[in-house]
Formats: C-alpha cells, sequence, structure tokens
C-alpha cells in the first residue's frame, strides 16, 4: 500500500518537474528581473540604477496614466464580448459538422495567421480606405452618399482586435461544445425546456470553461496589442501596450515600464481572479 | 422542425461569413501579390514580385528559420501544456495556485518587457541569443497558450470512463492510451495549433532573442515595412498559403488511402458527437 | 463505429504538418543555420534596417573578401538601443544607429571608436558637412551610412495653397487631413519651433508651451504613423503629412502632385550612422565592410535603390538625373540650412513622452 503511494507521489513529482522548471525559468526568473526594475531609478541616458525606490509605481496613479488602463479595459471588454457573440455560433456549427470535416474546417480557421499578422492589418487597411472595397460596395449599393471614414477610428481598431483574437476563442470554445453530451441537451428538451431555456440553463453552463479559456485569451492580449489600433485606429488610442512600449523604448524608462507591467498584470489577474470566483465559487476546475 | 432548419441555416451562413471576414485580407494580399507596384493601388499585372521573392536570400533564410523555430515550438508548447494542464487539473500540491498564475503571466505581460527580461536572463545563463534562445523564448509564452486550450478540455472530463476502463483490466497506458488520449486529443491539437500559429506571428520576443543570422520572417516583415509591405512579401504570403492548401490535400488523400487500406482500431472510446441522433450509452461507461 | 476512427481525420493534417517542421528542423540545423563558427569561414555580422542594402552589395562583398554575411534587420532605433542594453552585445560587427541614438550609445559605451587609418576611402569621400557632427564630435565613433530630412510632404492639387511654413497647417480647412509622424521628438519639435524655441529643449516650461501649442493642431490630425507616410498621402485620406523624407520621395515618384518643403521656422535632418558595437567579434572585417560601402560606385548603387541621401562626395557624381532632381531626396540648399540635428532630451524624455501621451487622448475626444 505505502509503495504504490509512494509509487505515485514521485509519478506526481516527475510529472510537475517540466512545469516548474518551464515556469521557474521561463518566468520567475524574468519576472524578478522586472520588479527589480521596477524599483530602480532611471539615469540620465536611459541606463539602470539600481536603488529602492517606489516613485515608479506612484507615478502611475497619476490621472492620465489610470485614464489609459480604464480606457484599455473598456476596449479589451468590448472586444471579448463581440469576439464571443461572433465565435459561440460559429464553434457550434463546426462541432455539428461530420466528424471527417471538423479537423480541417478548424485548421482552415487558423491558416489566415500562419501569415503574419502585420500583414494581415496592413490588408485591413487597404480594405477600409475611402478608396477600398467596402467603401465602393456601400456607394454602390447607394447606402452611402460617399465614401465613409472608416479607417483611423476607434471601431476600426477594435474589428482589427477582433479579428486576430478570434481564433483563441474559437478553439476552446469548439473543444468545450464539441465535447457536450447530447443526451444531455435531449433531456433538457424532454423535460420541456424551449431553446432559449435549454441554452441558458443547460448548453451554456456546460460550455462555461471553454467560454472562460477563450475570454481569458482574448481579454489579456487586448491590452498590449499595441501596433493593431495603431495601424488601423490612426495609433490616436492609447492603450497600456503602448505605453509601457512607449516608456520602455523611446523614453527608455526601464524602471517606469517595468513598474507600470507590474501594475497590469497585478490588475489582470485580479480581474481573472474575481471572474473565475463569479462564475464558481470553487474555481475553474468545478464549473462544470 | 421547421425552425431548427432555419436555424441550422442561419448557423451555416454565419459560419461563411466567418470564414469570409477571415479570408478577406488573405484575398487582398493575394491580389496585390500580382500587382506591378510597390504602393497598394493597382497598376497592372506581374508576376515580377515572385521572382524576386526566390532571389531575395534574406526572405528565404527568414522562411527556413521560422518553420524551424514554430515546428520545435509547437512540439515543446505542446508537451509542457498537455503535461501542465494534466498536473493542473487533477492534482493537487502545495504552491499550485502560485503555479497556476504563473501560466498566465506571460499572456498578460506586455511583450517588450518579456523579450528584454528573457534577454537578460539569457545572458546571464550564458546562453547566446541565436536560433535556442528564440525557440526558448517561444516555448516561454506558447506553452501558456497551449496550457490554457487543453486545460478548457480537461476540466469536465469523465474521470469514471479511466476507473472502469481500469477496472475492467486495462493497465495505465493502456487506458491512457485508448480511453484519455482520444478524448482530451483535440484539446492537445488545438493546443498545438495555438503554439505553432503564434511562433509564426512573434516579433518583439523574437526580436531580443535572435542572434546573427537568425532573423526569422516576421521580424523580417516587421523592419521591411518601412518602407510599405513590400510586394515580395504578399507573394510569399501566398505561396505559403498554396503550399498549405496542398499539404492539406495531400494529407486528406493519404488520410481516405488509410481508410481504405486499413480497418480503423477496435475498442478505442470517445464520446459521442452532439448531432448523432443514434444512442450512445455503453461507450465505456 | 464512429469512435476511434472519429479523431483520426483531425489529427492527420497536425501530424503530417508536425512531421514536415521537424524535417525541415532537422534539415535546418544541419545546413548553413545560424551561429558564427563555421571552418573557419570568416563571417561578417551586419545589424541594419531592412531594405536599405541592397543584395547585390553584400553579394559582391562576400565575393570580393571570401566572407559570409549575416544581414540582420532591426525596425526602431529604440529597439536596437534597447536589445544593446539589455546584454545583446558582442552580437554584431556593424549596426546603423541615427544620429541621436549614436549619441546616446556613445554615452553608455555601447561602440568602439573606429581606426580611420583602415578607412581610406571614408577620408577621401566623406562631404565636409558630417566630418565633425554634433551627434559625434570629432567623428571618432560613427561614419554617415545616409542621410535625410524630415519636412512636410502634401498633395498641392487637395491643399489648394503653398505651404512654406508649420503655421500655414493650423488651418481649419485641414480637419482630419493631417498625418503627424509617431515619433515623440519630431512631433514636439512643431511645437518648439513655433514658439521660436529649442527644438531639442529640455525646460520644462517649453516643452509646456509646446505641448499647449500642438493642442490646437490635434483635432486637424487624422492619424500618426511613422512606417508609411506614402501610404497615406498616396490613397489621399491625408493632404498633408509630416514626413520623413524617404517616404516623400516614394510618394512624389508615384504622383507627381505630391511635393515635400522643408519648413521655414525649422526643420530637422538625421543621419543613420555605421557604428561598431562594443564587443564586436570581428572588427576587422567590419573596417573593410564600411570603407568597401564607402567606395563611390557601391554608395552610388545604394543611393541609386534607395529614395535616401548619400553622404559620399564621389558618388554624388555618379548619380542620375532622375534620383538627383527628387526634391525630397536632395532639397534645395537654401531649405536645407534651416535644417537641424535634434538630440537626445535625456531626462527630459519623461516630459516629452507624457506631453505626447496627453496629446494624443486629446485628439481621440
Amino acid at each position: 500500500m505505502t509503495g504504490a503511494v509512494r509509487r505515485s507521489r514521485w509519478g506526481l513529482a516527475l510529472m510537475v518537474l517540466p512545469p516548474v522548471l518551464w515556469l521557474v525559468l521561463l518566468q520567475v526568473v524574468p519576472l524578478a528581473l522586472i520588479l527589480v526594475y521596477s524599483f530602480s531609478r532611471r539615469t540620465a541616458y536611459g541606463g539602470i540604477e539600481y536603488t529602492f525606490t517606489l516613485a515608479n509605481y506612484t507615478r502611475f496613479l497619476q490621472p492620465i496614466y489610470l485614464k489609459v488602463l480604464s480606457d484599455s479595459l473598456a476596449v479589451a471588454l468590448i472586444t471579448t464580448l463581440i469576439v464571443l457573440v461572433v465565435a459561440y455560433p460559429f464553434a457550434w456549427h463546426l462541432a455539428r459538422q461530420p466528424a471527417e470535416r471538423r479537423g480541417r474546417l478548424l485548421l482552415l480557421v487558423v491558416i489566415p495567421f500562419w501569415t503574419n499578422s502585420l500583414i494581415l492589418t496592413y490588408a485591413w487597411k487597404v480594405i477600409l480606405r475611402a478608396d477600398g472595397p467596402v467603401n465602393q460596395i456601400l456607394t454602390a449599393l447607394g447606402l452611402a452618399p460617399g465614401p465613409v471614414q472608416l479607417l483611423y477610428t476607434k471601431p476600426a481598431a477594435i474589428l482589427g482586435l477582433v479579428y486576430v483574437l478570434l481564433p483563441y476563442m474559437i478553439l476552446p470554445l469548439y473543444l468545450s461544445i464539441e465535447k457536450l453530451d447530447p443526451s444531455t441537451v435531449r433531456a433538457a428538451y424532454d423535460l420541456g425546456a424551449g431553446p432559449v431555456q435549454a441554452f441558458r440553463r443547460v448548453i451554456f453552463p456546460l460550455t462555461l470553461p471553454g467560454v472562460v479559456a477563450g475570454a481569458l485569451l482574448v481579454f489579456i492580449p487586448t491590452l498590449e496589442l499595441f501596433y493593431i489600433s495603431d495601424l488601423l485606429g490612426g495609433a490616436q488610442m492609447v492603450l497600456v501596450g503602448n505605453l509601457i512600449q512607449r516608456e520602455f523604448l523611446e523614453a527608455r524608462n526601464w524602471p517606469f515600464g517595468a513598474a507600470a507591467s507590474i501594475i497590469v498584470t497585478g490588475v489582470t489577474l485580479l480581474l481573472v481572479w474575481v471572474y473565475v470566483r463569479w462564475f464558481s465559487p470553487g474555481g475553474v476546475e468545478e464549473l462544470i | 422542425m421547421g425552425r431548427r432548419r432555419w436555424g441550422d441555416r442561419l448557423l451555416s451562413i454565419h459560419a461563411w461569413a466567418v470564414y469570409l471576414f477571415l479570408y478577406a485580407p488573405i484575398l487582398v494580399l493575394v491580389v496585390f501579390s500580382f500587382n506591378d507596384s510597390r504602393f497598394s493601388f493597382w497598376r497592372g499585372f506581374t508576376l515580377r514580385w515572385y521572382a524576386a521573392m526566390f532571389q531575395n536570400h534574406q526572405i528565404m533564410r527568414a522562411l527556413e528559420n521560422s518553420l524551424v523555430v514554430a515546428g520545435w515550438t509547437m512540439l515543446a508548447a505542446t508537451l509542457l501544456g498537455t503535461l501542465t494542464a494534466f498536473v493542473l487539473v487533477r492534482h493537487r500540491f502545495p504552491g499550485k495556485s502560485l503555479l497556476e498564475a504563473l501560466v498566465y503571466v506571460p499572456i498578460i505581460l506586455p511583450s517588450v518587457i518579456m523579450g528584454v527580461s528573457l534577454l537578460a536572463t539569457f545572458v546571464l545563463a550564458g546562453l547566446r541569443p541565436g536560433r535556442t534562445a528564440i525557440i526558448l523564448g517561444h516555448v516561454a509564452f506558447a506553452a501558456s497558450f497551449a496550457t490554457v486550450a487543453i486545460r478548457a478540455r480537461l476540466v469536465g472530463f469523465d474521470r469514471n470512463l479511466e476507473r472502469a476502463a481500469m477496472d475492467l483490466g486495462a493497465g495505465r497506458w493502456q487506458t491512457f492510451r485508448h480511453v484519455t488520449l482520444p478524448l482530451v486529443g483535440p484539446g492537445i491539437l488545438a493546443g498545438a495549433l495555438l503554439a505553432f500559429t503564434l511562433s509564426l506571428d512573434d516579433v518583439v520576443i523574437t526580436f531580443f532573442t535572435a542572434g546573427p543570422g537568425s532573423t526569422t520572417l516576421p521580424l523580417y516583415i516587421f523592419s521591411a515595412v518601412r518602407l510599405g509591405v513590400s510586394p515580395e512579401i504578399n507573394a510569399l504570403s501566398t505561396l505559403i498559403l498554396v503550399v498549405t492548401a496542398g499539404v492539406l490535400i495531400l494529407a486528406d488523400w493519404v488520410r481516405r488511402w488509410g481508410v481504405n487500406h486499413v480497418k480503423p482500431a477496435a475498442g478505442a472510446a470517445g464520446r459521442g458527437e452532439p448531432e448523432e441522433p443514434e444512442r450512445m450509452g455503453g461507450d465505456g461507461a | 463505429m464512429k469512435t476511434g476512427g472519429l479523431r483520426r481525420p483531425a489529427a492527420l493534417p497536425v501530424v503530417s504538418l508536425l512531421a514536415a517542421a521537424l524535417l525541415l528542423a532537422a534539415c535546418g540545423s544541419g545546413g548553413a543555420g545560424g551561429g558564427s563558427a563555421g571552418g573557419g569561414e570568416r563571417v561578417l555580422n551586419v545589424f541594419n534596417w531592412s531594405e536599405y542594402l541592397p543584395d547585390s552589395v553584400l553579394a559582391a562583398f562576400e565575393a570580393e573578401f571570401g566572407v559570409r554575411v549575416n544581414y540582420d534587420v532591426y525596425s526602431s532605433n529604440e529597439e536596437l538601443m534597447a536589445k544593446l542594453q539589455a546584454g545583446g552585445q558582442g552580437l554584431y560587427d556593424v549596426a546603423v544607429p541615427s544620429d541621436f541614438t549614436a549619441a546616446t550609445m556613445i554615452e553608455l559605451g555601447l561602440v568602439e571608436p573606429l581606426d580611420f587609418d583602415r578607412l581610406p576611402n571614408v577620408t577621401q569621400y566623406l562631404v565636409d558637412d558630417l566630418r565633425d557632427p554634433v551627434y559625434d564630435p570629432g567623428g571618432r565613433y560613427t561614419v554617415p551610412y545616409m542621410w535625410g530630412t524630415t519636412g512636410l510632404a502634401y498633395n498641392t492639387a487637395q491643399v489648394g495653397k503653398e505651404i512654406t511654413d508649420w503655421a500655414d497647417i493650423f488651418d481649419p480647412a485641414f480637419e482630419d487631413r493631417i498625418l503627424l509622424l509617431d515619433d515623440m521628438p519630431e512631433v514636439m519639435a512643431i511645437g518648439l519651433w513655433m514658439n521660436g524655441l529649442d527644438p531639442s529643449s529640455t525646460d520644462p516650461a517649453d516643452i509646456e508651451a509646446a505641448r499647449r501649442t500642438l493642442e490646437e493642431l490635434m483635432p486637424l490630425v487624422k492619424a500618426f504613423d511613422s512606417d508609411t507616410q506614402s501610404d497615406y498621402l498616396l490613397s489621399g485620406e491625408v493632404w498633408i503629412a509630416q514626413a520623413y523624407s524617404g517616404e516623400a520621395a516614394l510618394a512624389i515618384m508615384e504622383d507627381p502632385d505630391i511635393t515635400y518643403v522643408l519648413p521655414a521656422g525649422g526643420c530637422s535632418y538625421w543621419v543613420d550612422v555605421m557604428v561598431i558595437p562594443a564587443g564586436a567579434p570581428n572588427p576587422d572585417l567590419a573596417h573593410e565592410f564600411i570603407n568597401f560601402l564607402y567606395r563611390p560606385e557601391i554608395a552610388a548603387q545604394i543611393a541609386e535603390e534607395y529614395p535616401y541621401a548619400t553622404p559620399n562626395g564621389e558618388a554624388l557624381s555618379l548619380l542620375s538625373e532622375e534620383v538627383l532632381g527628387n526634391p525630397a531626396a536632395y532639397p534645395p540648399e537654401d531649405q536645407l540650412a534651416r535644417c537641424v540635428f535634434l538630440t537626445d532630451p535625456g531626462e527630459a524624455s519623461e516630459l516629452y513622452a507624457e506631453a505626447f501621451t496627453e496629446l494624443k487622448l486629446r485628439a481621440t475626444e
């Protein structure tokens, strides 16, 4: 008996080892460096003076930076919601296709992104510009008297974000929907639930792990995909990603950039935690 | 019944619309790869960008680097992600929630910060920037995305299936091979796709971890747009697309051949499909 | 009957993909992959902007000197700096930062002094104006590669009036028709010039004055971009763009209605310079390379290919009429005389960054 327990303990240790190595060497060490930077001071020429100061953190509390943070969170939220609404029916449809087609259809979702997303974003600029196809169609159909200003607006930036992040929602959603047990769904109908009720009470809760995973994979990267908002939004939106990029590279203030990213990381982790708790008191594992 | 059919039709239209959305920029890029101007205004048909692309050593070298890096990243990140997801979902051990939070860190951290700190870490460890460093840097974040995806599949996994298999005399490995893997498989596959795609797209972390001669395609592209997107890049993207489609068709062909010549392995368990009207009990439970 | 086999179709494409990737990985690592040690062959590692050096020039150098060149690229000075500062030293033999980044690199000890005895072509052909530049007094660490200016490019047909100074663009008729560079020092310099101040001032009061002036411009601004100003002008979405001369030159080649002016109130002048980063693995070869690029026929070949100006006096006489006639690449002397180098604002970078962020927030409102 004890032998079996010991063996399983060793087995567990062996399984935990690679993830721990990965997370410690490639996550903890770099994170520790960032923490050190965040308490340091910038020298005149953008070097780092290793002292202990909280100035970088208190500086972030100015209204201008808090506004940038709240704007970014709002953009991330809107993007995530749109992506969810677009991706859910799509993933549902995909999961109901004949088995031999599914793999291919799923692959078709990611293939566009094997082309660099920067190039794809430039292509969107062509699509959205004043003499681009969208405007030509709108004018031809008589829906607009002349070219509509689509490019360099906030909706254009959000469209770009929705575009590049769509697969990150579709994949986990598909995984959750595909493993739905149809007998459960049928049982709901048999018990007299209408489609809306069945969806709300049975289907959606059962696919929640996919929704949670997808939302995380979309919401979080939105905060830092600055080049998309730069190109399609005309670089007029300042998201935290832009801010940190600018502080790190242009102002060459690593300490402040590091402090800002620690704050953003903290806020995001907190939001993720609240979000997961809100959906289930027992954590992600017990969502089902 | 009629309502259901309408619903299906709407879903199908929606799916087509999503594919159109996903491929709209690709269409633009294919068209402009034949455009006789380096600007994105149509000036006439040409094939010169294709010729130029093949003669551009930098592009060819970068393509090779990208594929090598993405291949290894996919392999390593998928293995790590699978393991991490299993460990997080199935086991309890001290420090687990810390481990869990750490998984999300690379998804949250701005890549500039991550790139700089990874480079500094590698330098501390005596690892010279170059291809290996790029792969490690990519694994660092791609494994996180893979973990999240695979985990979504593992959560709510009915462990009774495994227990039943063991009760019926299947060994650990057999159970894993025939029960666990088929159920988690799609999750692993999705994780692999994510890792491969992320690696093929990364610019910033690659920039910081790259050494002489290890420039990848996105890095080259990112820098090249200083003069607008070169049509050579469009030509290359078109070519990649064509090759991918070719590989898919080939794989499909091989599969059909396989189905016709090899009997499908019996006894493997799997969950039924949502749309299947027939009964699916007895699958293993 | 459907079980088991179900997963196979999905898995197959991926398995074949994986196999293909591994195969590539295998031949890649066996072939002439990264790394610098390669059977005694001398290797030169160049770090430059992409699309800035023709392949043919690299090939000629490789053939003549029997060496191999690794050509890697970056997209901004800031990235180059960050990489060197984070420890990416000892990797490259030649890098090509812009003037004020080079000044900072000299200050931080990130570059090595050059041995001009080994650069006879530079000594012989470099134009006099750039022999003792502000960013590198005495010219000990840097050799100019190409230079350009920052000014205003505009479409004469759309604008309908002549623009000669920054003040001319503060016109409500241009609402949503102006593009500014997404370049903090260049944008702030506009405000400083308009107030008659030093364009690289580090005085908080000056920076605040500049910000207030620029605030009035924000409603007219459609976008910020520092990569492809030509694209904005050619698509007709903006009429006036604060632009780098190279971008303006490209736009002029494509559309003769577009013109380029160096504003009377002030304009900036920039030079991309070749440096040897500290700890370069092969400084000898780096010198030979820099000297090679200063052969007049090579310099002319580069200048014919890219829309920037060559600092090689002898190469100028070899250039075609078409290239020399482009007003953006080679502006008239009297306009050029107004231009100055912007310098690194040092600790005031913070103030610049904050003012720039505030302006952008204002532009979205």
